[in-house]
């Protein structure tokens, strides 16, 4: 598969080196053209307000929009932030809104209150699950099934082919949610 | 386990622009052109330049004031050695702290020990032994020192291949010459290895000193760098809310020439530059 990664900041590097460890190619993504001829996409984490203006910038809100309505599409911790449809607090408008999810962001507080734990990940057990001024998913819309949970909160979801999760995979060197992900269906 | 979630949000700033502000005002300036963070000072080094006086942390009612305006991540200062900013600073429930030059030392032989705090640190380094020293010390990032306040960046360049020439040496180096070169940096051994180990640092690099145009942040992007500080650059230029969104541009799109040219246009006076042969003092040469 030819896999893009929303190359604009952030965690960028690790999501490539997981995707191609699994033999996928790897694409960076940073203008509109290069989203021909992907298979997916992963929207890593970083900052979510510095990806919004500079997906502005440069024309790409629109074709990334267009593209993750109709293909396989992961985010992490800020890419999962950018998929919401509703993010508090509510004064910030949605990025690509295509997730019908509310999402907090940095739900747990600074730095400080960064966490890690494990749990079950869409049936892979004992995940570690990095959370690094996180946001939550505060309420899902009925199309959206829980992919994991940690300490009663959730932490991963998804909605047909769009995977939303509040946690980095690529922090570590494990690589089976990233396999699930990519494995043909 | 604090040294992995500590790294990891220095992983996230990757590719970004950490921008120097001294305000909630200005923090919100940054915050809306894509700053990745902000670092929150009394003064910008080019002011700290020219006033002169001792430079220390800021007072706490300035940093809680930016903490509140913006959602990215807050940074601050404290002098080399000033524990007890820093301890201040983590009581405070910013992000990140910087064991900064910029300031007047605290102390002139030791840093602080990083490893006692829950808060993860950024410190400068001009060379890759002087940043292995700070990683050693339990820095979760570094950045060069350039030369803060001169807006020349003459000095981050120097630091930045100074770490990647001393990086290629290591790297090809047979393990049995490891040691020696780990004395000549005056590195710790185990993080020489792992250097060689990993063919990079153990910890996100970042540019900062000096950087005062789009074309500075992408020449710093190009040589190697994970992202930039911009310091005085922005908010002592003509039109501070421009260059910053420009400076953020180009520190995405630091190999895309043309777009380079698109984003340098009209950006109105950049900041006034200063000789580093001509200045009374250099921040570089603090802490080693």
């Amino acid at each position: 598969m030819r896999v893009g990664v929303l190359a604009l900041q952030g965690a960028v590097r690790e999501h490539l080196r997981a995707v191609k460890r699994l033999g996928h190619t790897g694409v960076e993504v940073r203008l509109p053209e290069q989203l021909e001829g992907l298979d997916a996409i992963i929207l890593p984490g970083g900052e979510s307000t510095a990806m919004r203006r500079l997906l502005d910038k440069v024309g790409l809100l629109l074709p990334l929009k267009e593209f993750v309505l109709s293909k396989l599409t992961l985010g992490t911790c800020a890419g999962a932030i950018l998929l919401a449809k509703r993010i508090e607090p509510s004064l910030e408008a949605p990025v690509l809104g295509v997730l019908d999810v509310t999402i907090e962001r940095n739900a747990y507080g600074s730095q400080l209150d960064s966490f890690t734990c494990r749990g079950d990940v869409a049936g892979l057990p004992d995940f570690p699950l990095v959370f690094i001024r996180a946001p939550r998913f505060a309420a899902l819309g009925p199309n959206v099934s829980v992919l994991a949970s940690c300490n009663g909160q959730i932490v991963g979801v998804r909605a047909g082919h769009t995977w939303a999760l509040s946690f980095h995979p690529e922090l570590t060197e494990d690589l089976r949610l990233h396999e699930m992900f990519l494995r043909p269906e | 386990m604090r040294t992995g979630l500590n790294r990891g949000l220095a992983e996230m700033l990757k590719g970004g622009v950490i921008m120097d502000v001294v305000n909630a005002e200005q923090a919100l300036i940054a915050e809306a052109a894509g700053a990745v963070a902000v670092m929150a000072l009394e003064r910008v080094p080019a002011d700290i330049r020219k006033q002169g006086g001792v430079a220390r942390m800021s007072d706490p009612e300035l940093i809680i004031a930016i903490k509140e305006a913006v959602s990215i991540p807050v940074m601050a200062k404290v002098r080399i050695g000033h524990f007890v900013e820093a301890q201040i600073l983590e009581a405070l429930r910013i992000d990140f702290i910087d064991e900064s030059e910029v300031l007047t030392p605290a102390d002139d032989q030791y840093h602080i020990d990083k490893h006692r705090f829950t808060i993860p640190f950024v410190c400068g380094a001009r060379n890759l032994g002087e940043a292995l020293r700070r990683i050693g010390e339990g820095a979760a990032m570094v950045r060069t020192k350039g030369e803060a306040g001169t807006g020349n960046v003459v000095e981050a360049v120097r630091h930045m291949r100074a770490v990647q020439s001393e990086m290629r040496r290591v790297m090809l180096a047979p393990d049995e010459e490891l040691m020696t070169i780990a004395k000549e940096l005056g590195a710790p051994f185990p993080l020489v290895q792992e250097v060689k180990k990993l063919g990079a640092l153990p910890v996100v690099n970042f540019a900062a000193g000096g950087i005062a145009t789009p074309a500075d942040a992408a020449l710093m992007m190009q040589l190697g760098c994970d992202g930039v500080f911009v310091g005085s650059g922005i908010f002592k230029s003509a039109d501070p809310a421009r260059r910053a969104a420009a400076i953020v541009q180009a520190t995405t799109h630091f190999k895309d020439a043309e777009r380079l040219a698109h984003i340098s246009r009209g950006l109105g006076e950049a900041m006034p530059g200063l000789e580093i042969a001509g200045l009374t003092a250099t921040y570089a040469q603090r802490g080693h």
